[in-house]
């Protein structure tokens, strides 16, 4: 028997941090979709940044363990594909907790193909807050990531990439 | 052959194509030209076996007979794999690698286009997300391409010399069992003839801007959909799969 509701299951898991950005947590991310209680099993929707995203299997992993812990013992994690993640989903709370972290924020607008292809103009650089900086690499330490850096105060910096 | 043995196959095709163009990719791991580009390389092959990932596990669905994303992958044999030939052929300098990703990534941006409007919804959920991945490792393989076709003379005569070599396993990138056709009709399956002239376009600027030229009197050789690969494929295949022929069963 499941004596939590869906909303109280959704609070628990809340606060499960993203694996690889740790200030920031699955929910804000927009990683978890749906919790469902189907006779004794909880299922949680969950859907991938990227198709490869390594981080996947820790956060369902962490799902299970988080759930098993408040006394469910039958957690099911299924994988979503639709809706497709998008970096839109992340809250302006989201972003601002990324900048404090050392990482630009991806620009709210990943419709905008000229996002996609890394035609933004003017990227913040989360130290100093210049606008006067580079692209030296398409792709970072994560997946989820391109490298920059900063002319003004030199310091080089991930961004958060916008799909 | 039933219609879900066609699915079946139809959904390995691309997945095996992802898997095997992934596998070539993440050998630069510890070999690349400079940290960053080993980084890029590593993190789309990523996104492909990532992607091959997704399909293989609805292949499994589809097939229903139990078996799992890595049996598909790891223990089948050379003949079993449909994946494009020019994914398999060796990696070659890096230039061959990045020219190879670009013919390969504009054919992934036009497919998965395609794909997304699939009445599979599987399909089509795993083409959307692979869309924007494949929009993002174009403009990357493009730029190579570009700044080493245009670069010095030997990066120039090296570019050269891959687009000749490659140019030959690009008729099979769009090759189609007549079964698929019945896929097609029901909304599921992407018509490659249906992009055919967007993607020669859109190549041949990226190669224009480059300052290389196509060959015009290439062979074309294809056969991946009937399992006849290149020497290459088995090769790769013995690396990739020996952990799992090693020990059987093995899980991560
Ligand atoms: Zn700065």
């Amino acid at each position: 028997m499941i004596t939590k509701t869906v909303e109280e299951i959704k609070t628990l898991l809340s606060v499960i941090p993203d694996p690889e950005i740790p200030v920031i947590t699955i929910r804000d991310l927009g990683v978890l979709r749906e919790v469902r209680i189907v006779g004794d099993t909880v299922e949680v929707d969950i859907t991938p940044t990227y198709s490869g995203c390594p981080a996947m299997k820790a956060i369902s992993q962490d799902i299970v363990k988080v759930l098993n812990e408040a006394g469910i013992e039958r957690v099911n994690v299924k994988e979503i594909y639709q809706p497709v993640w998008t970096t839109d989903w992340l809250s302006d709370e989201a972003r601002e907790k990324l900048r404090l972290y050392g990482i630009a924020p991806p620009e709210k607008t990943s419709s905008d193909k000229n996002a996609i292809l890394g035609k933004v103009k003017h990227l913040a650089c989360p130290h100093c807050g210049s606008i006067d900086t580079e692209l030296v690499s398409q792709f970072g330490s994560t997946a989820c990531k391109a490298l920059y850096r900063c002319l003004s105060c030199l310091e080089p910096f991930d961004h958060f990439k916008c799909i | 052959m039933n219609k879900q043995e066609t699915l079946f196959n139809y959904i390995l095709r691309i997945a095996d194509s992802q898997l095997i163009l992934g596998h070539r990719l993440s050998e630069w791991t510890g070999h690349g030209p400079m940290l960053e580009e080993e980084l890029a390389s590593a993190n789309t092959a990523l996104d492909l076996i990532g992607q091959a990932n997704s399909l293989y596990a609805y292949a499994t669905q589809v097939e229903g007979k139990g078996r799992t994303e890595d049996d598909l992958a790891y223990l089948r044999s050379e003949r079993e794999f449909f994946n494009h030939l020019l994914s398999e052929q060796p990696r070659g300098d890096f230039g061959f690698s990045m020219l190879r990703q670009m013919l390969c990534d504009a054919f992934d941006v036009l497919f998965y286009s395609a794909l997304m409007k699939s009445s599979d919804n599987t399909l089509s959920g795993i083409a959307a997300k692979a869309y924007k991945e494949s929009q993002y490792h174009l403009r990357h393989s493009s730029s190579w391409t570009e700044r080493l076709g245009d670069g010095t003379e030997e990066s120039h005569q090296r570019m050269q010399n891959s687009l000749n070599e490659l140019w030959r396993f690009t008729d099979d990138l769009f090759a189609m069992r007549a079964a698929d056709l019945e896929l097609v009709n029901t909304g599921i399956a992407v018509d490659t003839s249906s992009f055919r002239e967007a993607w020669f376009k859109q190549v041949s600027e990226v190669l224009e801007r480059a300052t290389l030229t196509i060959p015009t009197h290439a062979f074309m050789q294809k056969g991946s959909l009937e399992g006849r690969h290149t020497e290459h494929l088995g090769y790769l295949l013995a690396e990739m799969q020996s952990l799992h022929r090693a020990i059987p069963g093995v899980k991560w």
